[in-house]
């Protein structure tokens, strides 16, 4: 199995070929490359498992949690929003795809809440900023989900209730 | 075919039936069980060429349809196809572009007639089988040319042209490379020259020296004249978009595809019956229990599957390879081998 990277140069049929006396043959070397794939062939058909394809919509691949996926909003211990309206992921992001609508709040602790939170999917870079940006830790982008497949455009539009129904095992309930 | 007309003749709803009404019945049968042969064979070969594929190059292949790893996968295509629109250039020209298919698939399909099967189980034993499985078979190029001018398209007479070029080319070497057997056996009928090969392993064509470097040429020149790796120039996906049948769609498309399979079939079950023995298994007692056209299509599938192996590991040639290839290397090869296997004869007697 002595292959050099030098090896086998190019033939144009004639002047120019430099070949190891036995390769101009090329049927032996033909013989060899059959050999070669029938093992391969042969390997695969018994160790399938060890093959690099993923049969994707059935086995999900893996991925290390630094993957930014489709945001969630984190709740409070009560269920409600983190997020304070502060509106500084709004303002950090450069696609521009994140509207809040702030609101008064009742509790002694809480000055704003978000009214409305929503994220255009369709306009999202998933840069992350937004998730660096946040003083409360209320936004993340840890869910792993990174299909982004709906029948309208209008469905890409997520609202408060939606991403804080977003959960870190890659499922919307 | 005698076969089917004996069936018939003994079935009673047959009985009081015209001679030619009775021939011409047991021809539409027999064209029946070959035409169904050829299109489930083909499909099968299509979905063993995928899988072959897949496994080589560490993936799967087709793996949902019929659940177990996609063996209904070309059913499914197939189905597919049938249903597709069919398109046609604007400046084609029709009555070309039309025929180009059935001129490919009728070539593949004809020479299914003197394929030996068994001893009994061929559709014609015609004395001159060889010569007209090559005559048939060539068929297919004037399809090919017929496509590739029908399709008014750059790249699609290129791939026709080619196709004539080297099936014109490799005409020659595969015919010489059969040569010496027929000198042997003194009979261009497949089913006598399979027969020649009754008996131990090593009565086979292939162990003879001189027929051995005849099944080389043929093998190879073969590949070349069905169009599969390395030679199949006249698809070229990379440089030609995929040659004479780029501008074909729908059932069109799908006869070129039936036409090239069929026709890989053909070539294999010729060289089995002319070099590996036919429907023998190569051991006399063994050959007295095993149904003949079982061997014979074991054989020549194994022989399609050596293709399918061979076209994903090879690199395509070039055009001038495959010329030097053929007219500089195996035309001269086969007609000294020729020479040289006569005068052994005239020798030995």
């Amino acid at each position: 199995m002595a292959y050099s990277v030098h090896g086998p140069k190019a033939v144009s049929g004639g002047a120019g070929a430099r070949l190891r006396r036995g390769e101009a043959f090329y049927l032996v070397e033909i013989v060899r490359g059959m050999a070669i794939t029938m093992r391969h062939l042969l390997y695969n058909m018994f160790h399938s498992s060890t093959m690099p394809t993923l049969e994707y919509p059935d086995e999900r691949p893996e991925h290390g949690p630094w993957l930014r996926g489709r945001h969630r909003l984190m709740k409070r211990e009560d269920g409600s929003p983190r997020c304070v309206a502060c509106q500084m992921c709004a303002t950090i992001c450069p696609a521009d795809c994140i509207s809040i609508l702030a609101q008064d709040d009742d509790r002694p602790d809480v000055e704003k809440s978000p009214e409305s939170f929503e994220i255009n999917l369709l306009r999202c870079v998933y840069c992350g900023m937004c998730v660096e940006a946040c003083p409360c830790d209320a936004i993340r982008m840890d869910t792993g989900i990174f299909e982004l497949a709906a029948d309208s455009r209008e469905a890409f539009i997520v609202d408060r209730e939606f991403l804080l129904n977003n959960t870190t095992d890659g499922v919307n309930r | 075919m005698e076969a089917f007309q004996q069936m018939l003749s003994q079935a009673g709803w047959a009985q009081g039936m015209q001679p030619w009404a009775l021939s011409g019945l047991a021809m539409l049968f027999a064209g029946g069980t070959i035409l169904g042969g050829v299109a489930v064979g083909a499909m099968f070969f299509i979905w063993t060429e995928r899988k072959v594929a897949g496994y080589i190059q560490s993936r799967y292949g087709p793996m949902y349809v019929g659940h177990f790893h996609g063996v209904l996968q070309s059913i499914a295509d197939g189905v597919k196809l049938l249903l597709k629109e069919d398109i046609w250039p604007t400046d084609a020209d029709k009555f070309l572009f039309r025929i180009a298919p059935l001129l490919v698939f009728t070539g593949a399909f004809l020479s299914f007639v003197v394929l030996p099967f068994g001893p009994d189980f061929v559709g014609a034993s015609l004395d001159i089988g060889l010569f007209y499985a090559f005559a048939t078979s060539s068929l297919v190029v004037m399809g090919v040319i017929a496509a590739g001018w029908g399709s008014n398209n750059k790249w699609s007479l290129y791939g026709a042209m080619r196709g004539a070029a080297q099936v014109i080319s490799y005409e020659i070497p595969l015919g010489l490379a059969v040569l010496p057997v027929v000198m042997s056996v003194g009979s261009l009928n497949l089913g006598t020259l399979a027969e020649a090969q009754r008996g131990w392993l090593w009565s086979w064509h292939l162990f003879n020296p001189i027929f051995f470097v005849s099944f080389v040429i043929y093998l190879i020149s073969s590949l070349a004249e069905v169009n599969r790796v390395p030679f199949d120039l006249p698809e070229t996906e990379s440089e030609l978009v995929s040659g004479y049948h780029t501008e074909y769609t729908g059932m069109k498309f799908a006869f070129f595809f039936l036409g090239e399979y069929a026709d890989m079939f053909v070539v294999s079950a010729i060289a089995v019956s002319v070099f590996l023995g036919g429907w023998y298994t190569g051991i006399p007692a063994v050959d007295a229990f095993v149904p003949a056209p079982l061997v014979f299509i074991l054989k020549s599938v194994f022989l399609v599957f050596v293709q399918i192996w061979l076209r994903w590991t090879l690199p395509r040639l070039r055009v001038d390879q495959l010329m030097y290839v053929c007219w500089k290397v195996f035309i001269p090869l086969s007609l000294a081998n020729l020479f040289i296997y006569g005068l052994i004869r005239s020798m030995v007697g």
